[in-house]
């Protein structure tokens, strides 16, 4: 039986009158895939921001990496890796410069970084790249290396908000390669994504709409309970979105 | 400790590799030093007077010259009678004029005592204040001179100091109307400048130029809201001064309202025409705010006079609106004059607007790059 | 049947990046035509160019028979325009966004309200809100209805479905279709691959080159080899496995398979054995039909 590294109980955000997490229940495994599914608007922000320790629940229990969210989020802010759709790089500095701030920031030793970095540069074939200003590459490296930076310090867990928005087919489906290869060491992975093939490749997937978790199950599971061809006819069958 | 250290190389880095922050770390502060050092000053330089001596006489030669040879006063003119003082005051031609009645040097030999008035515009308080004490000065000089030389003692010249149009010397009636003139013009470019920038980073422009809107319509349509509005923000500035701080309209009120609105036009296309330079809205907003606000201040007669400014300043002044609002709003409020005496700067300020909203059209990109 | 547009080597540079190399197509009146391609591909870039927003540095091109670089006053007034993201009137209400692009383009919306009908309606009950505040699926109706409201011969629709949910984005395509009968020609791009079949005819795009022009049946059937779907439920070590096996040419993941070409266009059990090395037990492989996106990993890799 595998640990635990999120246990999520009756979780529930408000702001003021509005209730955008409505009483979530689950709880995600080591060295898991899990794709967290929604319609704009379902709350899937909102749980992810409480998870990496970027807000606190109106009320439930929340424990992550083995701390708890209300009490201390800075702690799982220091266990955790987190990616962005946007802004995960900064713009005006290279490659490397990138790499080292963040493991820096990360509190890792200098000869670790430097070990890891040079690791990282010839891994992902970034060489010629190294020097580059974020902002000269395209769009499908930059993701790559933000998801490598985020997972630089190999935290337990690691959190990708909508991390394949715009990428080529390839670029793609090479990011997903990167993250089965971290699931394998052990690192889980909790992804956000409105790709619905791409809900195919986690373990297991849940579905929020208006608030609420609406399915929970491997994607092979789901597709058999709802007599679905695929995810997304899934999704089109349970997760209306709101106006 | 490692974390902290590797953050703050990080900012250095954000810092020297961005432009702007550079200008303002270094290249703003040394502008300012340069402005305020010539710009801020209470002294007089050059100060323009005038002459009505009704007696010229000995002692009166000996005066006016003493007051010339200062350094700080420069004779403009010589006036004949006492009707001559307003028009040279209303024209601004003059900051002071020093009047000797009639008998003055028989007056002093004789009784011991002569007056002689110092006639100062009141409107610019604050140079009226320095003139007058220069003068009043350099008379107790020679007054010093004379008891040293006579016999007698106790020979006295008096001047007796009247403030033009402002004879409390209020100091808000140099203040507000500059206040008005500087709130005018930053917050009408101000809001003109954001308004098409804003549609650029929305990317509503977008939409608007696919389609039968021409740029004119565009400009146009953008500035007569706010020029509608103003109308009645100059109306509540108006009443505001003229309850809270007494000050007066002298003039016609109807040539003040259609100044004041010719010179809100002339604000408002200039905003117009930042906005079809910048890029952002906080371009915009640093060049209409902070790029209009402190030369307004330093350099438009606001608070220090031109004339005290090093020649190049001039120059520089001669380019802002704002410095002949305040000749008109002055002159109309404080001094009364009717349209005569500002339609130079009336047809200055109608000059740019048009430039401006010219420019502003002509800039217009009807295409994305 | 006249040609809306017709497009011969267009060829735009922004600084260092090539952003489309020598561009030419034709879209035939009344077809749906779609921009299928990456971030980066050269989509916006080039409807900019349609729409006359941007000049190219090169080529020619012609939008309802008018010329695009000098004609741009008479286009403007005669094309639909739904740029890249929401760009309508945060601040104004659903109804007043639709009432001012009704009347900058001279009509109404009454006039043209049955071409709009069925869109508006699912955003009808919400008319006083402001657009702001509207999902991304409302988002994207509100800005299709005020694109269509004066009944332009030719829609350009860049990325509409992109960021919205998946329901959101079949129902922007039913809509799209049922425009035909009133014979508006549409011209839409999309990273999605899956919308390309909702074309009725499509241009490959990528890094400001077109990979292929056709109806995306034609393009699926042009597929060059034998496709084949892996199943099993070791997912990262089958596609490993599979990529070490000699007699693969190409092998990618596809949601909860493989897609996988060989060699030879087959294969034989040896693959099995191959697959028990690894420690996969029950793989099944199947011989599948390749869908639009097998046939654009194959021509992206040429």
């Amino acid at each position: 039986m595998k640990e635990a590294v999120i246990t999520v109980k009756n979780l529930v955000k408000k702001f003021g009158s509005f209730t955008a997490n409505d009483n979530l229940n689950f709880e995600v495994y080591e060295g898991e895939i899990f794709g967290f599914l929604g319609a704009n608007g379902a709350g899937k922000t909102t749980a992810l921001r409480i998870l990496s320790g970027l807000s606190s629940p109106t009320s439930g229990e929340v424990i992550v990496a083995g701390y708890n969210a209300k009490k201390d989020p800075e702690k799982i802010k220091k266990n955790i890796g987190y990616m962005c759709q946007k802004f995960s790089l900064y713009e005006d500095l290279s490659t490397r410069e990138n790499i080292m701030l963040y493991g820096g920031i990360y509190g890792m030793s200098k000869t670790l970084i430097k070990r890891r970095t040079e690791d990282l540069l010839t891994k992902l074939n970034f060489r010629e790249y190294s020097d580059r200003m974020i902002s000269d590459l395209p769009l499908g490296l930059k993701q790559k290396l933000a998801f490598s930076v985020a997972v630089f310090h190999e935290p337990k867990i690691v959190f990708l908000d909508e991390p394949t928005g715009g990428v080529d087919p390839i670029t793609r489906r090479q990011f997903w390669e990167m993250i089965y290869e971290t699931a394998d060491r052990g690192i889980t992975v909790f992804v956000t994504t409105h790709y619905m093939d791409e809900a195919e490749y986690c373990d297991r997937i849940s579905i929020m709409s208006d608030g609420r978790i609406v399915a929970l199950d491997t994607p092979e599971a789901l597709k058999i309970q709802y007599g679905a061809e695929s995810v997304e006819d899934v999704f089109v069958k349970i997760a209306r979105p709101k106006p | 400790m490692k974390r902290f250290l590797g953050f703050i190389k990080k900012e250095f880095l954000h810092i020297f590799r961005d432009f702007r922050t550079m200008i303002i770390l270094f290249g703003i502060p040394t502008a300012q030093i340069l402005i305020f050092g010539f710009v801020v000053s209470t002294d007089i330089k050059d100060a323009r007077v005038a002459f009505l001596d009704l007696s010229k006489d000995e002692a009166t030669q000996k005066i006016s010259d003493k007051i010339c040879s200062s350094g700080f006063f420069r004779r403009v003119d010589d006036l004949q009678n006492y009707n001559e003082i307003d028009m040279a005051m209303k024209k601004g031609i003059v900051k002071a004029v020093i009047v000797f009645g009639d008998n003055f040097g028989h007056d002093l030999i004789s009784q011991g005592k002569a007056t002689m008035s110092i006639i100062a515009d009141g409107s610019e308080p604050n140079t009226a204040t320095l003139i007058t004490n220069y003068v009043t000065a350099i008379v107790t000089d020679f007054n010093r001179e004379l008891a040293g030389t006579s016999a007698t003692g106790n020979i006295l010249v008096q001047p007796e100091v009247r403030m033009f149009y402002n004879p409390e010397l209020k100091g808000h009636f140099m203040f507000v109307p500059g206040v008005i003139t500087l709130i005018l013009i930053l917050i009408c470019a101000l809001m003109t400048s954001i308004t098409i920038t804003r549609e650029k980073e929305f990317g509503t422009m977008e939409v608007l130029l696919v389609s039968p809107l021409k740029p004119v319509h565009i400009i146009v349509g953008k500035v007569l809201p706010y020029f509608i509005l103003s109308f009645i923000d100059v109306i509540m500035i108006l009443v505001l001064s003229w309850f809270v701080f007494d000050l007066p309209i002298r003039g016609s009120l109807i040539l003040l309202l259609a100044e004041t609105m010719l010179y809100i036009l002339m604000s408002l296309s200039l905003g117009i025409l930042i906005s079809t330079i910048s890029k952002t809205m906080q371009q915009a907003i640093f060049m209409s705010f902070l790029g209009l606000m402190l030369p307004t201040i330093l350099l438009s007669g606001f608070i220090f006079p031109i004339e005290n400014m090093p020649e190049a300043y001039d120059w520089v002044s001669a380019i802002l609106p704002p410095r002949y609002f305040i000749v008109i709003i002055k002159n109309i409020m404080i001094k009364g004059t009717g349209f005569m005496y500002v339609w130079k700067e009336t047809l200055i300020l109608m000059i740019m607007t048009t430039l401006f909203i010219g420019l502003s059209v002509r800039n217009f990109k009807v295409r994305l790059q | 049947m006249q040609k809306i547009i017709e497009a011969s080597g267009i060829s735009k540079k922004f600084e260092a990046t090539q952003a489309l190399k020598e561009i030419s197509f034709e879209v035939n009146e009344g077809e749906i035509f779609g921009f299928i391609g990456p971030d980066g591909a050269g989509k916006t870039t080039l409807f900019r160019i349609i729409t006359t927003l941007l000049l190219p540095d090169d080529g020619e091109i012609k939008v309802l028979g008018i010329d695009a670089i000098t004609g741009f006053k008479e286009l403007r007034k005669n094309i639909g325009y739904m740029p890249g993201r929401f760009s309508l009137y945060q601040d104004l209400s659903v109804e007043e966004n639709l009432n001012f692009y009704a009347t900058v383009f001279g009509t109404t919306v009454k006039e043209n309200y049955d071409l709009i009908a069925d869109i508006y309606s699912h955003i009808e009950p919400f008319k006083k809100r402001l657009a702001g505040k509207l999902s991304g699926g409302m988002k994207q109706k509100l800005a299709l209805s005020c694109a269509l409201i004066h009944k332009p011969r030719l829609l350009v629709l860049d990325e509409p479905t992109t960021g919205v949910d998946a329901v959101s984005r079949s129902e922007f395509w039913e809509m799209l279709k049922k425009l035909k009968q009133y014979n508006i020609t549409i011209v839409a791009s999309t990273p999605y691959m899956d919308e390309a079949m909702r074309c009725n005819r499509v241009a490959l795009i990528q890094n400001g080159n077109i990979l292929s022009i056709d109806d995306p049946k034609k393009i699926k059937e042009g597929f060059s080899r034998k496709l084949f779907s892996v199943r099993a439920a070791e997912k990262y070590r089958l596609i490993n496995s599979l990529r070490e096996y000699p007699e693969t040419l190409t092998a990618y993941p596809f949601g909860d398979s493989v897609h996988i070409t060989f060699r030879n266009d087959s294969y034989n059990d040896s693959i099995y054995e191959h697959l028990k090395k690894a420690g996969i037990e029950n793989a099944t492989i199947t011989e599948s039909e390749a869908g639009i996106e097998d046939r654009f990993l194959e021509l992206m890799s040429k």
